[in-house]
C-alpha cells in the first residue's frame, strides 16, 4: 500500500514526465536483523543519464546497488523495469533485462587470459572464437584496447578494469552500474574513462555511478542520488552544486577542516632509507627496486600511485614484516634496521599502521585491550617479566578513546564490534599515543566516514609538528595534498623521486602513476597514448 | 517461514558457556535413541552411565584416576589448537612418554637404586613426548607437510615399537610369555594419594598443570602470542609473533604432557609396560580439549565427565551387556554435537517470515 502511494508521487522526476523511467525503485528496503541498510529509497534511471549515487562508506551504497543487480533480495519494496514491477532473482537474469554491472573488486583468474576471463563472464553460448573476435571488437569501437591473448596477472589495474568494463558492454547492456572505478586508476586513465562513459549515454543507455569523488560527479553525472545512513537525502543535479553542498548532503553537516600548524620545522633524518630493493614474497607480487628516500622529523611524505603497484610490498619491508638481508638499506633512528623484526623497530621508535584494519591492523575478535597489547607489548610497558599488566592495555584503550573520540558500546568490545571509522580511530590512536619517532601508515582514511578521517588526518599533522616523520601511503590524490609536505609515486615497484606537494599538480603526479618520468618529451607521448 | 543463521556482532559468553551442555544434551539424546534400537532400556543404561559411577567411592577415585591422563593431555592439545596447530597424535607421544619412562623402571628393576628413579622417569617421559611431538612439528615448518597426517601416522609407529620392546627385549621373563615388563619395584611407582585407594600423585600434577597453563594463558604473554597466532596470524605477525616457533613450543608442550600423562599411567595404576595402556586417551583427549572450549577449568569438568562415560560404559557393560564400543560412538557423538554448538557462539538462528510486499512480478 505504502508503495502505491509512491508510485503515483508526482514529484518523482519532473525533467521525465510522461514517460516512465528505464528503472525504478519504490520504497526499496534491505534489513539486516535489526539494521537498516537500505530505508525506503526511491530512485529513477532514465536513459541517457549518467546518475550518480553519491554517499559516505556505510551509507547502503553497494546495498542498494546489490538489490539493483539481483545479489541480494529486498525485505520490502518494489523494483520496476521499463515500469513494470520485477523480481531480480539474480545478476544473470538482471544481464539478461540488460543491466550490467563492473564491480570494484574485480572477479579475474590471473593465470587465464582475457578472452578466457570474459569467456567465462558471458552467458551466452557463442564459440571461443566468435566471442574473440566480438572482443576485438567492441574493444576498439570504445577505444578500450586490449589484447585478447594476454594473461591478466601480467595487466596493470587499468588494464584489468577494461576487462571488465568490456565484458559488461558485450551484452550489450541498457543500463550499466560502475562500483567506484576510478578509486584505481590514475587522473589520465580516468578522464579516457570518461570518454568511453559519454559515449555510452550518447548511444541511448543509463549509467549508474557510485563514487564520492565530489568533482568527479559534478563534471560527469547530469543527476546524483545522495544517500546517508541507509536513507535517500536528496535527488539534485550535481552541476547546480558546490562540491561542499554535496559533501554537506553526504555527511550531515560541516567537516572539520584539517589544519597545519604554521612554521613547522624539519629537524634530522628519522626514518632513511637507501637502495632497498626486495624480491617479492609471494606470485604476482612486486619486486621493490632500488628505492630510496629521505624523512625527516617533522616531515611527512606521502607516497601516491595505483593500488598494487609496490606499496604494499613497501609496507611490509619498511615495517619488518618481511626482512631485507642488507641492515643499511633501512634505517630508523640512526640505527641500521634492513634486519631487525617490527617488534626491534617498534623498539628503535618506530610505528605502522597497516593498510587492513581487521585482521592486519587487528586480531577481530579479541577485545580493544588486548589489540592495544598487540603492538603495544614492545615498548608501552605493558608487561612485566613476562605478564600483562591488564590496567596498562586498558589505559591505552581508554586514552586512545578519549583523545580520539572512539564511540563504543563499552569500554572495552571486540575490535570486529566497532565502526570502520572507529576502528581506525583507535588503531591510529593506539601507535601515536606510543609517541612515535617514525609513523609508517597505509591508506589511513580508507573507507572511513568523512568525521573519522578528519580526525586522523589532523593527527598525523599534529604528530609531524610534535617533531615525528611521518609516511603515508594514499590512493586519494586529494588526501595526499592536505597532509604532505613532499609527494612522491610508485610505479613497478620503483618509487620516483618526490615532489614539493606545492608543485606537484594531479597532471604531473597522474603522469608518474602511469610510469611517465617527468622529461617534457616523454610526458607529452604520455598525453598523447 | 524459513530458519537461517545470523551473524552476531559480538561472540556471546552465555552460548560459549552453555554450547557444551547443550551438546551434552544433544548427545544424551541420540544416545537414548541408540539403546532403544539395541533393545535395551533407555532409561537403565542411562542409569547405568551416568549415575551409577558417582554413587561408590571406589568408581568415584576411578573418574579421577581416568581423568588425569585425559586432562594432561587435552590441556597440551587446547595450546596447540588455539595456536592453529594441529596435533593429533597425542596417543603416540603418550605411548613413547611411557616407554621412555619405563626404560628407567626396566633398568634400575631389582637395584638398589633410590628414590631418584621416579623424578627421572617423569623427566625423561616427558622430554621424549616433547621430542616425538616435534617431529611434525618440525616437518611443518620445515617441509610444509600437514601436522594433522604427520602426528597422526606417528601414534602407529609408536604402537608398533612398545609392541616389539614388551614382546622382546623388555619381557618378563617370570611372565609367562605374556607381553608385558616385569612389575616395577616401589622407587619407580607413583605414589598414592590413600593408602589402599586408587587416587595417586599424578592427579595432583594434572592440577597443577591446569592452574599454570591458566595462568599461562590469562596473564602472560606468551599465552596471549599463542591466542593471537591461532586467532589472526596476519595480525599476529604484525604485532611481531612468530607462528612458526609457537607451533614448535605449542607442540613440544603437549608432547611433553602427553609424555608425562604416559609414564604416570604406567607407573601408576597398571604398574607396568604393555600393550594396550591407553583406552585411547590421546584421542578422548581431543574430544575433551574442545569440549572444555580450549579453557583449561572446562578441560577439568570435562575431563571428569569424560572419564565417567569409560567408567559408566564399563559398568553398563557388565550390568546391561551394552558393548564396550558404544563408549566410543558416545564420544564421537559428543565431539560432533560440541563443534556444531559452537557455531552459535558467532551466529544465532532466526526464523524468517517470506516478505509479502515484495512484488511477484512479470518477467
Amino acid at each position: 500500500m505504502q508503495a502505491h502511494q509512491r508510485m503515483l508521487d508526482p514529484t518523482a522526476n519532473s525533467l521525465h514526465s510522461g514517460e516512465s523511467p528505464l528503472f525504478r525503485t519504490i520504497g526499496l528496503t534491505k534489513r539486516y536483523g535489526d539494521f537498516l541498510a537500505n530505508d525506503s529509497i526511491d530512485i529513477d534511471i532514465w536513459p541517457t543519464e549518467i546518475h550518480a549515487l553519491l554517499g559516505e562508506n556505510g551509507a547502503g551504497k553497494s546495498t542498494l546497488v546489490k538489490a539493483i543487480y539481483g545479489l541480494i533480495q529486498p525485505s520490502a519494496g518494489q523494483i520496476c523495469w521499463r515500469g513494470q514491477p520485477i523480481v531480480q532473482s539474480g545478476p544473470s537474469e538482471a544481464r539478461s533485462r540488460g543491466i550490467s554491472m563492473v564491480f570494484q573488486h574485480f572477479s579475474l583468474f590471473d593465470n587465464l587470459t582475457v578472452a578466457e576471463n570474459v569467456a567465462l563472464g558471458l552467458d551466452g553460448k557463442e564459440s571461443f572464437k566468435d566471442m574473440s573476435a566480438r572482443l576485438e571488437q567492441v574493444s576498439k569501437t570504445y577505444g578500450l584496447p586490449l589484447d585478447p591473448k594476454r594473461e591478466v596477472w601480467q595487466l596493470s589495474v587499468g588494464e584489468r578494469q577494461r576487462i571488465e568494463i568490456v565484458r559488461a558492454l558485450m551484452q550489450d547492456p541498457q543500463f550499466l552500474i560502475l562500483d567506484e572505478p576510478t578509486a584505481v586508476l590514475t587522473p589520465q586513465e580516468a578522464d579516457q574513462l570518461f570518454v568511453v562513459l559519454e559515449r555510452l549515454k550518447a548511444e541511448g543507455r543509463a549509467i549508474l555511478y557510485i563514487s564520492h569523488k565530489l568533482e568527479e560527479v559534478k563534471r560527469l553525472c547530469d543527476t546524483a542520488t545522495i544517500l546517508r545512513g541507509g536513507k535517500k537525502v536528496e535527488t539534485c543535479n550535481p552541476r547546480l552544486e558546490t562540491a561542499a553542498s554535496l559533501a554537506r548532503m553526504m555527511v550531515g553537516g560541516e567537516i572539520k577542516e584539517v589544519k597545519a600548524a604554521a612554521g613547522r620545522q624539519t629537524t634530522v633524518p628519522r626514518l632513511v632509507v637507501n637502495d632497498l630493493s626486495l624480491a617479492p614474497g609471494e606470485a604476482h607480487g612486486v619486486r621493490l627496486e632500488h628505492i630510496s628516500f629521505e624523512l625527516k622529523g617533522g616531515e611527512i611524505l606521502g607516497i601516491a600511485g595505483v593500488a598494487g603497484n609496490g606499496q604494499d610490498e613497501l609496507f611490509a619491508a619498511l615495517s619488518g614484516e618481511r626482512l631485507s638481508k642488507d641492515p643499511g638499506t633501512i634505517v630508523i633512528e640512526g640505527l641500521a634496521a634492513g634486519h631487525l623484526s617490527i617488534t626491534q623497530r617498534r623498539k628503535l621508535g618506530a610505528a605502522f599502521v597497516p593498510e587492513e584494519r581487521l585482521g592486519h591492523g587487528t586480531a577481530p575478535r579479541m577485545k580493544l585491550s588486548e589489540n592495544a597489547l598487540l603492538t603495544g607489548h614492545a615498548a608501552s610497558g605493558m608487561v612485566h617479566h613476562g605478564f600483562i599488566d591488564t590496567a596498562a592495555t586498558l589505559k591505552t584503550v581508554d586514552r586512545a578513546t578519549k583523545t580520539f573520540d572512539v564511540r563504543k558500546a563499552k569500554r572495552d568490545p571486540e575490535a570486529a564490534s566497532l565502526s570502520g571509522g572507529n576502528l581506525q580511530k583507535f588503531i591510529v590512536g593506539r601507535e601515536i599515543l606510543r609517541n612515535p619517532a617514525v609513523l609508517v601508515v597505509s591508506q589511513p582514511t580508507w573507507g572511513v566516514d568523512a568525521g573519522a578521517a578528519a580526525v586522523i588526518r589532523q593527527a598525523l599533522l599534529d604528530l609531524a609538528t610534535a617533531g615525528a616523520a611521518v609516511l603515508v601511503t594514499s590512493q586519494d590524490l586529494d588526501e595526499l595534498a592536505e597532509i604532505a609536505d613532499r609527494i612522491a609515486v610508485m610505479f613497478h615497484g620503483h618509487l620516483s623521486a618526490p615532489l614539493a606537494t606545492s608543485e606537484a599538480t594531479r597532471e604531473r603526479l597522474g603522469l608518474l602513476m602511469g610510469g611517465s618520468t617527468l622529461e617534457p618529451k616523454e610526458a607529452a607521448h604520455a598525453v598523447g597514448a | 517461514m524459513q530458519l537461517v543463521l545470523e551473524k552476531r556482532a559480538e561472540r556471546s559468553n552465555t552460548i560459549a558457556l552453555i554450547s557444551p551442555l547443550i551438546a551434552i544434551g544433544l548427545t544424551i539424546v541420540t544416545m537414548v535413541i541408540l539403546f532403544a534400537i539395541l533393545g535395551k532400556n533407555p532409561l537403565l543404561a542411562l542409569q547405568a552411565y551416568f549415575i551409577a559411577p558417582l554413587t561408590d567411592s571406589y568408581s568415584l577415585q576411578e573418574i579421577a584416576v581416568k581423568a588425569t591422563p585425559l586432562v594432561m593431555i587435552a590441556i597440551g592439545l587446547s595450546l596447540c589448537y588455539l595456536a592453529n596447530a594441529w596435533n593429533i597424535g597425542a596417543e603416540g607421544q603418550f605411548l613413547i612418554g611411557a616407554v621412555a619412562g619405563s626404560w628407567i623402571a626396566v633398568k634400575t628393576q631389582g637395584t638398589d637404586a633410590g628414590a631418584w628413579v621416579l623424578p627421572v622417569m617423569l623427566v625423561l617421559a616427558a622430554a621424549a613426548g616433547a621430542l616425538y611431538a616435534l617431529i611434525p612439528a618440525i616437518c611443518k615448518v620445515k617441509f610444509g607437510a600437514s601436522e594433522i597426517l604427520t602426528s597422526l601416522m606417528l601414534v602407529y609407529v609408536a604402537d608398533l615399537f612398545l609392541d616389539y620392546l614388551v614382546r622382546g627385549p623388555w619381557r618378563d621373563p617370570h611372565g609367562f610369555n605374556f607381553p608385558t615388563t616385569a612389575e616395577f619395584d616401589p622407587v619407580a611407582t607413583v605414589p598414592l594419594l590413600i593408602e589402599g585407594g586408587r587416587l595417586h600423585l599424578g592427579s595432583i600434577i594434572a592440577l597443577l598443570v591446569v592452574a599454570a597453563v591458566a595462568i599461562l594463558l590469562g596473564r602472560t604473554i606468551k599465552g596471549f602470542e599463542i591466542r593471537v597466532v591461532g586467532a589472526a596470524p596476519r595480525a599476529a605477525r604484525f604485532g611481531g609473533f612468530n607462528s612458526n616457533q609457537l607451533i614448535i613450543l605449542t607442540f613440544a608442550v603437549s608432547g611433553a604432557l602427553a609424555g608425562l600423562a604416559g609414564i604416570i599411567e604406567v607407573a601408576g595404576p597398571v604398574g607396568h609396560l604393555q600393550p594396550g595402556i591407553s583406552p585411547g586417551y590421546g584421542f578422548t583427549a581431543i574430544i575433551v580439549a574442545f569440549l572444555g572450549r580450549l579453557n583449561p577449568l572446562g578441560i577439568l569438568i570435562a575431563g571428569l565427565f569424560l572419564a565417567l562415560t569409560f567408567i559408566g560404559g564399563e559398568q553398563a557393560q557388565i550390568a546391561m551387556k551394552i558393548p564396550l564400543d558404544v563408549t566410543k560412538v558416545f564420544q564421537g557423538i559428543l565431539l560432533f554435537y560440541v563443534l556444531a554448538c559452537d557455531s552459535l557462539i558467532l551466529y544465532r538462528f532466526k526464523l524468517v517470515f517470506p516478505n509479502r510486499q515484495v512484488a511477484r512480478g512479470t518477467h
